[in-house]
């Protein structure tokens, strides 16, 4: 059916009273998710539209049983917030905030190591399975209603390029099994190559869309894999050709330095390992659905 | 956040880095006191951009007396410097830094980055300095030893060893190498920067170890917990459209071309550029509005764009998410009107409230074109911009 999340997955949100985290709580539980508590120091014992509000994210899995955390709190604090969900022994944390200090996110993933906890994010839109038309689990800022459930699998740094991608499909009547948006910064919790792993061993994932930006080496990495492990058809994109170098193009990630981290690196890299690469993101769906023999 | 030489030099000297003695200077006359105080038979004058290059350009010049330091800096002050790293534009110079001759007797090189492979911070020394990283890190990658700074507990004593012995450091220097390294890190760390780089890093005819010139970058998104970096940053050397943008927390770069664009979203902003340049046309910018503008923010964007004399025609390019269709369509129309909007306009939306943002659009007053995908709204904005004889 999917990755890392599905219909029956509980869910608690990391600052739930503040503006994001209320209104994207609410978008999210109308959509169908099991949004079944939020967080917010000081706030315990209160709630949110009926949503259950703790102090802690322990006392909040122990009461709920949630096994997944998305953090909405203000960039200085987002560290933190992770941390206190890995601690806390979830499953899956998802981390929408942008502009969080790339330092910090150093020693989250040194926080990390050996825990059981997978990371999304920062700075991404998050994840999204959608089980029927209407409804689905959704667990990050993505408008719910393009999406339409199926078993084509979306991968991307970019948070409106993946909607571009889902919309696409969605218009072309090809449903997704999961949409992940891992997010633009330089050190994030999950890259392409996990995502494509999962997606690879996914028997309910047919195809695959990948959607890269300039900066790193992680669409490189991935093609390394691709070309080796994934029998299962890609279209890939990836933005950032006209870039000059030197210049972070709004994602802290997306930036060309030392002539390393091109789009046309990237673009041969995938190519070379069987992905059709287009050139305009307005033909990712028509692509995939003209290899899918539609 | 870029930084000049002179500060760079100013932060590490607060970490105990050993840097030479300078004094910055805005004038020719200051940079002719600059040489009497410093009281050494030679000091360098050196042009402050934020470029590398600046040697080869004729933006560093040594000299042995006062007059000398004088028409040194008479000679850079207000010229424009044409560096490998400035583009054909190039800076004007507007300040420079006065230094201390140093007796050299080897260039190193010594570099703190962030290493998304090993999601770490990464040190990176070489014994061959004064080159160009990258280009010996293509020619002959051995020949820079990298060393993972551990994000809590820093460098470890053999990981400074190791470096010392790379550099071909020993004795008393390689001391003082080391002291210097675990200095340099400890400052890349505490200070947030995106890259720190000494090169090149001297050994003097002393054995003393000293940064001879410096490079910082700070990571914009840790500029919250350091408010006296933010004091470094001079507007002079930032593009003036950059500088009033960021004043709205809006993303925005100048390019070269004639059409200007407004996305939302980093990915497809350049996705959006690079459709552009696909159809035909030139991006004049990236401007990404970011998850939450507001209408202000928008009619503000809107104005930028506009405020570039090259912008022939504007691509408004939208997929909401949280950033609702009719946010953007009020904002356009309201920037649209307020600017009196004179060059050709294609807005594509979708998304959330995109029924509500088209319909605001249509029924507003102000002469656009809508189109429904990025490709129909890319060939449509260069048409227009090319019927429009641009």
């Amino acid at each position: 059916m999917s990755i890392l999340i599905d219909g029956n997955t509980k869910v608690i949100t990391q600052g739930i009273t503040g503006k994001n985290g209320t209104f994207h709580s609410l978008q999210a539980r109308a959509y169908g998710t099991h949004v079944v508590g939020g967080v917010t120091p000081g706030k315990g014992g209160t709630e949110v539209e009926g949503i259950p509000v703790f102090d802690t994210v322990r006392e909040a899995v122990e009461a709920t049983g949630a096994t997944a955390s998305v953090v909405y709190v203000p960039a200085p604090f987002t560290a933190d917030s992770i941390c206190e969900a890995v601690d806390a022994g979830v499953d899956l944390v998802v981390a929408i905030t942008e502009g969080v200090p790339v330092l910090d996110m150093a020693w989250v993933r040194d926080y990390m190591r050996g825990s059981g906890t997978r990371l999304v994010g920062p700075n991404c839109p998050g994840v999204i399975t959608p089980v029927t038309a209407e409804s689905g689990c959704k667990i990050g800022i993505m408008p719910a209603y393009i999406h339409r459930p199926g078993r084509v699998g979306v991968v991307s740094r970019s948070g409106t390029l993946t909607y571009e991608a889902v919309w696409q499909l969605t218009s072309a009547g090809l449903g997704q099994s999961t949409c992940v948006g891992i997010g633009g910064d330089p050190i994030n919790g999950t890259d392409f190559l996990d995502v494509l792993k999962l997606f690879n061993e996914d028997p309910e994932t047919d195809a695959i869309i990948m959607i890269g930006e300039i900066g790193g080496t992680a669409e490189e990495e991935a093609a390394e894999y691709i070309e080796a492990h994934v029998k299962k058809p890609m279209v890939g994109f990836i933005a950032g050709a006209t870039a000059p170098p030197g210049k972070r193009m709004g994602h802290a990630g997306a930036i060309i330095s030392g002539g390393k981290g091109t789009a046309a690196d990237k673009k041969a890299a995938l190519t070379r390992a069987g992905v059709a690469v287009v050139d305009t993101p307005s033909v990712m769906g028509a692509t995939m659905k003209e290899i899918l023999g539609g | 956040m870029k930084i000049h030489e002179f500060q760079a030099k100013q932060v590490l000297a607060r970490f105990g880095v050993p840097v030479p003695d300078g004094i910055a200077c805005d004038t020719a006359d200051e940079a002719a006191a600059a040489f009497t105080q410093l009281g050494a038979p030679l000091s360098v004058v050196k042009a402050q951009i934020h470029a590398g290059g600046r040697g080869k350009a004729g933006g560093v010049k040594l000299v042995r007396s006062a007059d000398e330091a004088r028409d040194a800096a008479a000679g850079m002050l207000g010229k424009t410097l044409v560096t490998h790293q400035t583009g054909p534009e190039g800076r004007v110079v507007q300040k420079i830094y006065v230094e201390r001759g140093s007796e050299i007797d080897r260039e190193l090189y010594l570099a703190v980055a962030v290493d998304r492979a090993t999601s770490a911070p990464v040190l990176m020394g070489s014994a061959e300095g004064g080159m160009e990283i990258e280009e010996l890190a293509e020619e002959r990658p051995e020949a820079i030893l990298r060393e993972r700074i551990h994000p809590m507990k820093g460098l470890l004593p053999f990981q400074l060893r190791r470096m010392a012995k790379h550099l071909g450091l020993s004795g008393d220097t390689a001391k003082k190498g080391m002291a210097l390294i675990q200095k340099l890190a400890v400052a890349f760390t505490e200070m947030d920067c995106s890259i720190a780089e000494i090169n090149p890093l001297i050994v003097t005819k002393q054995g003393d170890v000293l940064a001879l010139d410096a490079k910082i970058n700070f990571d914009s998104n840790a500029l919250f917990r350091h408010k006296d970096v933010i004091e470094y940053r001079d507007l002079n050397e930032e593009d003036p459209k950059e500088v009033e943008a960021s004043k709205f927390d809006l993303n925005y770069i100048a390019l070269d071309g004639n059409i200007g664009c407004m996305v939302n979203g980093a990915g497809l902003a350049m996705a959006t550029m690079d459709v552009i340049q696909l159809k035909g046309g030139s991006p004049a910018n990236f401007l990404d509005v970011g998850g939450g503008a507001n209408k202000e923010q928008v009619t503000n964007a809107f104005k930028i764009l506009l405020s570039d004399p090259n912008c022939r025609g504007v691509l408004v390019n939208i997929f909401g998410g949280i950033m609702k269709c009719d946010t953007i369509a009020e904002g356009v129309i309201a920037a649209a009107k307020e600017v009196d909007l004179q060059v050709p306009l294609v807005v594509r939306l979708e998304g959330t409230n995109v029924q509500r943002g088209r319909q605001l659009l249509e029924e507003s007053d102000v002469k656009l074109e809508t189109a429904a995908s990025l490709d129909e709204a890319a060939e449509k904005i260069v048409a227009l911009v090319k019927a429009a004889g641009a």
